[in-house]
């Protein structure tokens, strides 16, 4: 089976499950979304993590500044945002539908953008940074913007946001969380797989290589560092907007900019599927939302030890991830080619 | 113009640079005509390769001014220099080695012209350049291993690919910092043979480090000799090998 063939076989299978999980698992519809949710983060993380070299511990900062983008656009395109805010849910919310969905949509466009603004604004000055000081570079930012936004009364401060309600019939609004969180996750998913496919891709996983070399090849680093980062909050910050609306209630530490969950599961994620990997990322989203869900149920107490032990076995014993491994085991599967004659042959040959 | 009419390439006077209490270029000048085979010599630590850092613009230099085709180019940073058409390789060398071979060769080809992003999302398997990273990757004897992961390559062989990488971005001047270092001494012959081809057939202008007189002595139309930081003397093959001051220092090594 061609790569080609093989993606679109688990495109198909992956989009069948979601058109029929919320007929059949109609109870898990939002756990469900949230794993959609989960596979997005995992998938833009990988963008920098995986395959440029630049491991993240701080892109919650896209996810919470697209949210509160979209709560000031929604709210805004109503009501005085700060009135809105002081008043602490005493404002009587009432969006009829045009303004809600009205709302909705920019504040989905705004949370994308916002989030890209941000990326183009430091991503610059973080890049610089290298290895391991990148990686608590973007975590210092991120509880940097969380402190920052928890002092801004003119989004709620630490007391957050009430967002608008959704208007329609009960269980209507989480199916259409769960469309959106599917949609952008499958977007992004399909933009990776095109970039990737491109010499942009071949230029990122130079980068990831060796940095060095690569300038010393005449490519302008930066700019490939900056608009793939850029890219990966476009649909983190889209992401965040979608989530907002999602969860009703915002506030910048639990929900908005949660380093110490999301920020974490997303890397844990793509490390578990394999980074670097076009599936790793997806497949390690979903198995570890299912094993999240599962502890979280039946494991109660005990599930943040469960999430830690996979995450000490992965980076101890398992490093390539699930796929990474496989594509060692079988590099045929993955177009890869193995070498199995004497090593200078082919140098002797040309002689 | 020099004398004999050739163009010079790379202009350097008297460069030099420190390493904290460590002088390791003082007051260098030399010239590297277009289109030839120059050659740089020296025991180790003599500082060759810092000349190489400092012409490519890997660290800035504390005295003295590098001119690449009339430009000065000792303020310009290694991305701009490599986009100005001169490239190095490197003596611990370096390539991608989580990618293949044919992905490395699509990756080296030239960002010059500035053209910005617009062409990087032509596909990594576009037929073209495939086809001239291929015919390049035969050049250097790794054809067979085109879709083999580079860092599976012996390290003979990753010398040739970065060799190959650097002619596929099609540079005006290369600079090669001891390409036949730790290569298999019955594949030197074969490796020496394809620089000169590299320079005859595609043109570019060769400043090579190396180590092995034997080989440089083969290669080079005209040698400099470094030693202790400073350039003790320039010539033919013939004059740098009955110079008193070079084999002084080549022994005075040993
Ligand atoms: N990055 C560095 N920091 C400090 N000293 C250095 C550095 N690079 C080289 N040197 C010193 O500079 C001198 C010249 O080194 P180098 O240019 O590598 O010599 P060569 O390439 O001729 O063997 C040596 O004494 C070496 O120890
Ligand atoms: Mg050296």
């Amino acid at each position: 089976m061609s790569a080609r063939t093989l993606d679109f076989s688990v495109y198909a299978v992956l989009i069948a499950f979601a058109l029929a999980a919320p007929f059949v698992f109609p109870n898990y519809t939002s756990q469900v979304a949230v794993m959609w949710l989960m596979v997005l983060m995992a998938v833009t993380w990988d963008m920098t993590g995986g395959q440029m070299g630049y491991n993240s511990l701080g892109n919650v900062i896209f996810f919470g500044l697209g949210m509160y983008a979209s709560a000031v656009v929604q709210i805004g395109l109503v009501y005085d945002v700060a009135e809105y805010t002081s008043a602490f849910g005493a404002i009587v919310v009432d969006f009829n539908d045009t303004q809600y969905f009205t709302g909705l949509v920019l504040g989905i466009v705004a949370g994308g953008v916002v989030s890209t603004i941000f990326a183009i604004i430091v991503g610059p000055f973080m890049l610089g940074l290298r290895g391991p000081y990148f990686a608590i570079g973007t975590l210092g930012l991120a509880v940097a913007v969380a402190e920052l936004v928890s002092g801004w009364e003119y989004v709620g401060g630490g007391g957050g946001i009430s967002m608008p309600v959704y208007p329609g019939i009960a269980g209507e609004g989480s199916l259409v969380w769960y469309i959106l969180l599917g949609l952008l996750a499958l977007s992004a998913h399909l933009f990776c797989r095109w970039l990737y496919s491109t010499q942009f891709g071949l230029a990122i996983n130079a980068i990831r290589d060796d940095e060095d070399k690569a300038e010393a090849m005449g490519i302008q680093t930066t700019r490939y560092k900056v608009v793939t980062w850029v890219a990966s909050a476009f649909f983190m910050g889209m992401g965040g907007a979608v989530f907002g609306n999602m969860s009703g209630f915002i506030e910048p530490l639990e929900v908005a900019f949660p380093t110490t969950t999301f920020g974490i599961f997303m890397v844990a994620m793509a490390l578990v599927g394999g980074k670097g990997t076009l599936w790793g990322p997806v497949l390690g989203a979903i198995l570890f939302h299912v094993v999240k869900e599962w502890t979280w149920t039946y494991l109660l107490g005990w599930q943040w030890v469960a999430l830690g032990a996979i995450i000490i076995i992965n980076v101890v014993y398992f490093q390539q991830g699930i796929l990474g491994w496989a594509q060692d085991k079988w590099p045929r599967l993955f177009g890869v080619s193995v070498d199995r004659g004497p090593s200078e042959t082919s140098v002797e040959a040309a002689e | 113009m020099s004398a004999n009419g050739t163009k010079i390439q790379i202009e350097l006077k008297g460069v030099s640079k420190a390493y904290g209490g460590v002088i390791a270029n003082k007051d260098i000048s030399l010239q590297v005509p277009e289109g030839k085979i120059t050659g740089l010599i020296g025991p180790n630590g003599s500082g060759k390769t810092t000349l190489f850092n400092s012409i490519v613009g890997y660290h800035p230099i504390d005295e003295g001014s590098i001119a690449f085709e009339g430009r000065e180019i000792s303020t310009l940073r290694v991305p701009e220099i490599a986009r100005l058409g001169m490239l190095r390789t490197f003596q611990q060398t370096r390539i991608y080695k989580k990618m293949n071979c044919v992905e490395n060769m699509v990756i080296s080809i030239s960002h010059r012209g500035g053209g910005g992003l617009a062409g990087v999302f032509k596909s990594a398997k576009d037929a073209a350049t495939v086809e001239r990273a291929e015919h390049l990757l035969e050049f250097v004897g790794l054809y067979s291993k085109r879709k083999l992961i580079s860092g599976e390559l012996s390290f003979g062989q990753q010398k040739l690919l970065e060799f190959a990488m650097a002619l596929m971005n099609q540079p005006k001047v290369l600079l090669l910092d001891e390409p036949t270092a730790g290569i298999n001494p019955t594949l030197i012959n074969g490796l020496i043979d394809r620089l000169k081809r590299a320079n005859e057939e595609f043109g570019v202008t060769l400043f090579v480090i190396e180590h092995n007189m034997r080989v440089i002595m083969n290669l080079a139309e005209k040698i400099s000799c470094l030693a202790h930081g400073e350039l003790l003397a320039t010539g033919t093959p013939e004059d740098i090998q009955n110079d008193r001051r070079v084999i002084d220092a080549y022994l005075g090594a040993h």
